[in-house]
């Protein structure tokens, strides 16, 4: 059997099995730690970019005297940093890590991992320079200019080999479902990104097929990319957590088939009503509809895993914010299905109503399986354990409430803004004004959300700058007291 | 062929077969594309010149696609054309010369596909672009002083024919404003947008 339920390493002698896992882990320690420090900063960078881009959007002279500030390069500047900086470079991390504990052998080529590290970093920052200096393609998840984005694609590449490699090394066992994801992001995303160049930048589409192409390629940056890191990792941390295997092999099966069969050929829903054969269009919407099959697939299988175990999600940092995660990705799934058929689309396209949604996948689902995958990863790594639960509680309620909040006001105000627009009568600058309340909610929710990142960014920073102490406390930072345990009394502890 | 060896070209096999059906197949069908003759004997949709074309890069750098698309939908889907922003949808045929695409998602203002028919008046252009509150009182449009080059005049000289003309009291006495070279493309480019002419597949 090529796929199995369970994390292979699982079954054999338990002392063995756990010296050679902590093993795995510490050698991932340079590299995957450094990816993930770097996917941080990212992220705290790019947090500050969605506050100013938000803010300009209801008071739109807030930084508008230089053109490097303006708001048509601070948003693609934010998107590319989140994208390219924080999502790719902690998506690599995990997938580094995922890939090492599945396949039961030490990360290989330590020092090159490092150094492609220190190069992405470098590709980031230039290509947000370049968009902020007024060099960007103005095509819209493809920003950076077009050596950045080669370059980007070749370091990929490199990770890729290194995992086809770390695979390569593996003593004979099964493939867990979580390296079927892997494969498919390490496979998918360097194709996608050297056609899009390729086809908008370099001249082989003309006209309106390159918006096609833009729209292939950057719906499938969260369908082929993104979404299968995230899923991948929630595959493996849910039953790892909470120590019991996948309910089902043929729904994993199912999920992972039809995702590759159908999402692949959403993209194009992002052109509904727009001036392209209409058959393009409607390949686009039946693919985005068949998505229903991978997502309830995944749903069901993830939430039947689960069963008994939610009261967990009151102690154990990583699940909660998985399971979140998880929960997230079925709701944006079904939105996203429904919001291309054309009689919904009429009214949602054009409007906040998409960036909310746009959000809904990339922040309450991948960002948040992500943040769990560090609360996990990292103290193996590093053998020490967080530093502060109630951090860990400040950050996972400013990004939960922050998101919450972010998709709710603009899902409201972006429905109405539609339907405001599909009505002559009313007066472009009413539905300007209209609008705007429901674009402060969203800048107070983005402070929460960088509440959040920042609590997120202390922990990692005090457990990587405290990493050479042996410290290690007695036991896993949790959030609550585990269920059935007795509580300590504060006179006995002492 | 061993299992994982299956795994892999299902992978690739479904990235590629998309990929031929969403870029390639389309490009097959729209390559050969051409413009029409219209009842005035000129070639639509026509080509930019320099001037315009170098407005259209401002027009990139400053992001103005991330609040404005351009493209009109058909009638009875949206009301594109009942707010004016065309007389007809928008066809393949009108992007030939698009070098990349800026059709746009996102419509925090007005369509501008046809903003050249709407407004032809690069006075108008020119203040809107200083400071969109000049002529569109609420407007959340951001401004782009930094197109402009603000001059001093001196004392008993009029300003010269091509100081933008200000509503009183935005400038002081013995200001003027100028028009970059960036701003005078700028608006060149959006006086030429306009998709108002006869194409076999949708009649004004
Ligand atoms: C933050 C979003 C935003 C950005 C960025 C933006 N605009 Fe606008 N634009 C608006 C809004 C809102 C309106 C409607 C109110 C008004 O007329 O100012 C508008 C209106 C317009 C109009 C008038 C349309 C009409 O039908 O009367 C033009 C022309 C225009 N913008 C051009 C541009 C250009 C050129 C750029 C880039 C240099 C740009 N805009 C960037 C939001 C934006």
């Amino acid at each position: 059997m090529v796929l199995a339920v369970q994390d292979p390493s699982e079954g054999a002698d338990p002392r063995q099995e756990l010296r050679s896992r902590a093993e795995i882990d510490r050698s991932c320690q340079g590299p995957v730690t450094l990816f993930v420090a770097s996917a941080v900063a990212w992220l705290l960078f790019g947090s500050l970019l969605a506050m100013a881009a938000s803010i300009k959007l209801h008071s739109p002279g807030f930084l508008s005297h230089h053109a490097w500030l303006t708001f048509g390069r601070v948003r693609p500047a934010h998107l590319n940093t989140v994208i390219y900086g924080w999502a790719a470079m902690v998506g690599i991390a995990a997938m580094l890590w995922l890939q090492t504990r599945l396949s039961r052998v030490t990360l290989v080529f330590p020092r090159l991992l490092t150094a492609i590290a220190w190069l992405w970093n470098l590709a980031v920052a230039a290509g947000t320079v370049a968009i902020l200096a007024g060099h960007g393609t103005g095509v819209e998840w493809i920003e950076f200019p077009v050596p950045v984005a080669l370059a980007l694609a070749l370091l990929f590449g490199a990770v890729g080999l290194v995992s086809f490699y770390t695979f390569a090394r593996r003593p004979p066992g099964h493939i867990y479902v979580t390296q079927w994801y892997l494969f498919g992001a390490i496979l998918w995303f360097p194709y996608l990104y050297l056609m899009a160049q390729l086809m908008i930048h370099l001249g082989g589409a003309t006209g309106v097929v390159q918006g096609s192409a833009n729209w292939w390629f950057a719906h499938n940056v969260l369908g082929l990319f993104l979404t299968p890191i995230g899923v991948g990792a929630v595959y493996y941390l849910i039953p790892k957590v909470i120590g019991r295997p996948i309910h089902s092999y043929y729904l994993s099966l199912l999920g992972f088939w039809s995702l590759a069969l159908f999402y692949n050929w959403a993209g194009t829903h992002h052109l509904v009503g727009g001036p392209l054969p209409a058959w393009l269009i409607s390949v686009g919407i039946v693919g985005s509809v068949m998505m229903f099959i991978p997502v309830t697939a995944v749903a069901i299988n993830h939430h039947l895993t689960m069963v008994g175990h939610f009261h967990m999600l009151r102690t154990s940092p990583t699940l909660r914010f998985v399971v979140f995660g998880g929960m997230s990705y079925t709701l944006v799934s079904f939105q996203g299905s429904l919001q291309a058929l054309r009689g919904v689309n009429e009214i949602s396209h054009f409007t906040h109503y998409t960036v909310a949604h746009a959000h809904l996948g990339v922040y309450a689902f991948y960002s948040m399986v992500m943040f769990g995958a560090v609360y996990y990863m990292l103290p193996r790594m590093t053998g020490r354990e967080w530093s502060s639960a109630r951090l860990i509680r400040i950050h996972f309620w400013g990004s939960a409430l922050g998101i919450a909040l972010y998709w709710g006001g603009l899902t409201w105000g972006g429905w109405l803004q539609g339907r405001m627009m599909n009505d002559a009568a009313i007066p472009f600058l009413d539905i300007v004004r209209f609008t705007i309340p429901f674009l402060w909610s969203r800048s107070f929710a983005g402070v929460l959300m960088t509440i959040g990142h920042v609590a997120f960014a202390v922990l990692v920073w005090r457990m990587l700058a405290g990493a050479r102490e042996p410290a290690r406390a007695p036991g896993p930072t949790l959030l609550g007291r585990p269920r059935g345990e007795r509580e300590i009394n504060p006179a006995e502890a002492q | 062929m061993n299992r994982t060896a299956l795994l892999y070209a299902g992978i690739i096999f479904t990235v590629i077969i998309s990929s031929i059906g969403l870029v390639f197949i389309p490009e097959y069908q729209l390559f050969r594309l051409e413009p029409v003759e219209a009842a005035d004997g000129n070639l639509y949709p026509q080509p930019r010149t320099e001037f315009e074309e170098a407005g259209r890069r401002v027009y990139i750098a400053m992001g103005c696609v991330y609040c404005h698309s351009q493209q009109v939908r058909p009638e009875h889907f949206g009301a594109d054309i009942d707010r004016g922003w065309g007389t007809r949808r928008s066809v393949a045929r009108d992007y030939l010369y698009d070098q990349p695409h800026q059709l746009g998602t996102m419509r925090t203002g007005p369509d501008l596909v046809n903003i050249g028919s709407r407004q032809s008046d690069d006075n108008w252009h020119y203040q809107h672009l200083y400071d969109p509150e000049l002529t569109s009182p609420g407007s959340t449009m951001p401004k782009f002083p930094f197109l402009f080059e603000k001059r001093t005049l001196e004392p008993g000289r009029e300003p010269p024919f091509n100081a933008i003309r200000m509503p009183p009291g935005v400038l002081a006495e013995n200001e003027y404003l100028l028009p970059t070279t960036d701003a005078q493309q700028l608006v060149a480019y959006l006086k030429s947008m306009r998709h108002d002419y006869a194409v076999p597949e949708a009649q004004p």
